[in-house]
């Protein structure tokens, strides 16, 4: 019974780190190619779960996973354009301040445009219920949110790894310098960061709203566990960062199996961990710029 | 010589001249704050220290709460105010029993309140209600539901609005045993993990075993959990008759929906829900039987017109929250009406003569001398059958109210006896 419970919650844990993916994986995008801690990350998050629920109306669920990331995204590129830009080669503690600020002005926007009260986001009927294989349960849009993931994680190392975009990033990451000398700017491609980083933020929204609550700070509470998933994995790694969502998802669920009270520590000491042995982080590079 | 008188002289001067400074930058704050002076004190504006959690996982609630206490000020004032004096409420965010317990000795002790009123969570009302006694000012605790705070940790500059834990319990209980879901049966419970959840969990406990069912497993859940994954398939391995619910705030909604989504079989009852939670849950979601303190659907002619004021005031229905604090702070007036003071110990005397207040139900409400807690109706309620709901906030199907109209209005509350209560 202990085994089919720990495959269980294994699958579970595993989504619960594809949806701690979405949006580490942009921040840690960010951070690499700017420089800039993004603390409205979350903004982005809770914006994809609001306007989904305004797309649903005119979309359906599976119209608003594909529209709501992009109208998100089309927003990221006004932000990086007239604020993040500015921002690039300043003292990293501006950059900080300004996202920051940004945060708390977005969670009031939320506030007076939707109201504090929690909102209802339901799932299609279709999504719900229970997969029961052998002796073990699974939620049926848990699956699928993790095929969504997976797929969407699958495009983005695609992109990083396979084609010239993702190269000249890479090389941005590692030697700025050299790539300018090179002749090609950088800011092109940081747009286009900033713009896949929170589509993906609110497509974690979209997906999540169903299965919690839509309210103002559902943004400001992800970005704790975000930044914990960036920190443990390191920065500047897909595979780091990949491998720490997955760890902290599985050690929370695990975790609260055998001692509740534990569950929400328990990414903590994780993290203390990871940090302890290997301060860059279980897969971090070394990123010169910052150290 | 003459040197050193005009340096006397000029040292007096600056000092005349900081002094004058110092009062000019009074007089200019008091302006600014809306009151004509310290003079002024006793004929100026009644204030009244308001703190509920506006941010967090109570903070919906909160914002019910802020808007249902404003609109009792604003009518209050429009007619005329208190003893010929305007209310002020100041409503900050409590956001934790720390920083409410800093902002409630601020509020005494910069902005002189002459009461403190509101609160959801039970920790943050236990820390005001400590600053209350010690400063001997009156805090009126208005949305705490825990045990804890009337019983062992009650003061007697303390009084309680809503229904405590045990009524809880007892008003979705009762239903439960009705309905044959506890004689026998194994019960596997979740408890939010803070004061107000602990309480509950007790009380739930005494309640089974008093009633012959069997709690197999009770689960703590930490007050910021959002994923309830581990707690389904626990719940499943389980494989109990009955799922109590002992959660508060947001976790509520999030363990419906999410036990909506696994798609579990066993049926859920829940001793706590704020009819916001329930709203957020959305319909298809909630099921089983849960208690709350007041409804919208109340039929009487005071609530309906409270309902009707506050949707028009602010376009949407107000939630049990809203209604408490409007309903706490009319029994404030007609305290500081009716000893014609404002004076902390004659208002104490007032509440503890047991005097009724009109609370928008059908029956008045008093608060109990021994223990300050209001002595009021409560009520079950459960889901509509899928379809009939008119709107998206009409899916609650609204019980007859506890205790039975037969029956004494402190039948349901813990009796002196069974209380850790000692003023």
């Amino acid at each position: 019974m202990e085994i089919v419970f720990l495959l269980e919650q294994v699958v579970n844990g595993l989504v619960l780190g594809g949806y701690y993916l979405l949006l580490a994986l942009g921040l840690s995008l960010i951070f690499s190619v700017g420089g800039i801690v993004n603390l409205a990350h979350g903004a982005f998050y809770a914006l994809g779960a609001y306007l989904s629920l305004e797309v649903i109306k005119h979309a359906g669920f599976t119209g608003s996973i594909f529209i709501t990331p992009v109208l998100v995204g089309l927003l990221g590129i006004l932000f990086e354009r007239y604020l993040l830009r500015r921002f690039y080669t300043a003292d990293p503690i501006l950059s900080l301040l300004v996202t920051f600020g940004l945060a708390m002005v977005a969670e009031q926007a939320l506030r007076m445009a939707w109201g504090s009260a929690p909102l209802a986001s339901t799932m299609p009927p279709e999504f719900k219920g229970q997969l029961i294989m052998g002796d073990m349960m699974f939620s049926r849009y848990r699956l699928f949110i993790l095929g969504v993931v997976t797929v969407v994680m699958a495009g983005i190392w695609l992109l990083l790894h396979k084609t010239s975009f993702g190269r000249v990033v890479r090389a941005g990451v590692q030697k700025p310098d050299m790539v300018a000398v090179l002749g090609i700017r950088l800011q092109p491609y940081m747009t286009a960061i900033v713009m896949l980083g929170v589509a993906t933020a609110a497509l974690g929204g979209v997906l999540f709203g169903p299965i919690t609550i839509v309210h103002p700070a559902m943004g400001t509470e992800i970005m704790t566990v975000a930044f914990v998933v960036v920190v443990i994995g390191g920065l500047g790694s897909f595979w780091g960062v990949v491998l720490a969502a997955l760890l902290v998802g599985v050690v929370r669920g695990v975790t609260i199996h055998f001692q509740p009270a534990a569950g929400e520590a328990s990414m903590y000491v994780l993290m203390f961990l990871v940090l302890m042995f290997r301060p860059r982080g279980l897969l971090g590079e070394r990123i010169e710029r910052f150290e | 010589m003459e040197a050193k008188q005009n340096k006397l002289e000029t040292q007096a001067l600056s000092s005349q001249r900081r002094t004058l400074l110092q009062a000019g930058a009074l007089v200019a704050g008091s302006a600014a704050l809306g009151f004509p002076g310290l003079a002024g004190a006793q004929s100026g504006p009644i204030k009244i220290g308001h703190l509920t959690p506006m941010t967090g996982f109570l903070g919906a609630l909160g914002e019910y709460a802020a808007q249902g206490i404003k609109m009792a000020a604003e009518e209050i004032n429009a007619a005329g105010g208190v003893l010929g004096r305007q209310l002020d409420v100041m409503s900050e965010d409590s956001v934790n029993p720390q920083t409410a317990a800093t902002k409630a000795q601020r509020m005494v002790e910069r902005d002189k309140v002459t009461v403190l009123m509101g609160e959801i969570n039970s920790g943050s009302a236990l820390t005001i209600s400590q600053v209350a006694a010690r400063n001997k000012i009156l805090f009126m605790s208005i949305g705490a539901r825990s045990d804890a705070l009337r019983g062992k940790d009650c003061n007697r500059y303390t009084f309680h609005v809503d229904i405590p834990v045990t009524v809880m319990v007892n008003a979705a209980g009762e239903a439960l045993v009705r309905e044959g879901l506890v004689k026998g049966k194994k019960i596997f419970a979740l408890t939010a993990d803070y004061l107000f959840g602990h309480d509950l969990s007790r009380q739930a406990k005494r309640f089974f075993a008093a009633n012959g069912g069997t709690v197999i497993g009770d689960e703590l859940v930490a007050t910021d959990v959002t994923d309830f994954s581990p707690y389904l398939l626990k719940i499943r391995q389980a494989r109990p008759d009955l799922v109590a619910t002992n959660l508060a705030g947001n976790q509520v909604t999030n363990f419906v929906k999410q036990y909506a989504e696994f798609g579990l079989p066993y049926k859920v009852a829940g001793f706590n829900l704020n009819t916001a939670d329930a709203w957020a849950a959305g319909e298809g979601n909630l099921g089983g039987i849960w208690p709350t303190v007041w409804h919208h659907e109340l039929k009487t002619p005071g609530s309906q017109a409270f309902v009707a004021n506050f949707t028009k005031k602010y376009g949407r229905i107000p939630e049990n929250h809203a209604w408490i604090e409007y309903v706490s702070l009319k029994m404030m007036a007609q305290a500081m009406t009716a000893t014609k003071s404002t004076d902390t110990e004659k208002l104490i005397a007032y509440f503890e003569s047991e005097a009724q207040f009109d609370i928008l139900k059908a029956r008045k409400a008093y608060f109990r001398s021994w223990d300050h807690q209001l002595m009021q109706e409560a009520y079950p309620f459960t889901v509509k059958p899928k379809g009939q709901a008119k709107n998206k906030q009409d899916f609650l199907l609204f019980g007859e109210a506890v205790p039975a109209a037969n029956q004494p209005l402190d039948s349901l509350a813990p009796p002196k006896a069974e209380s850790a209560c000692k003023m």
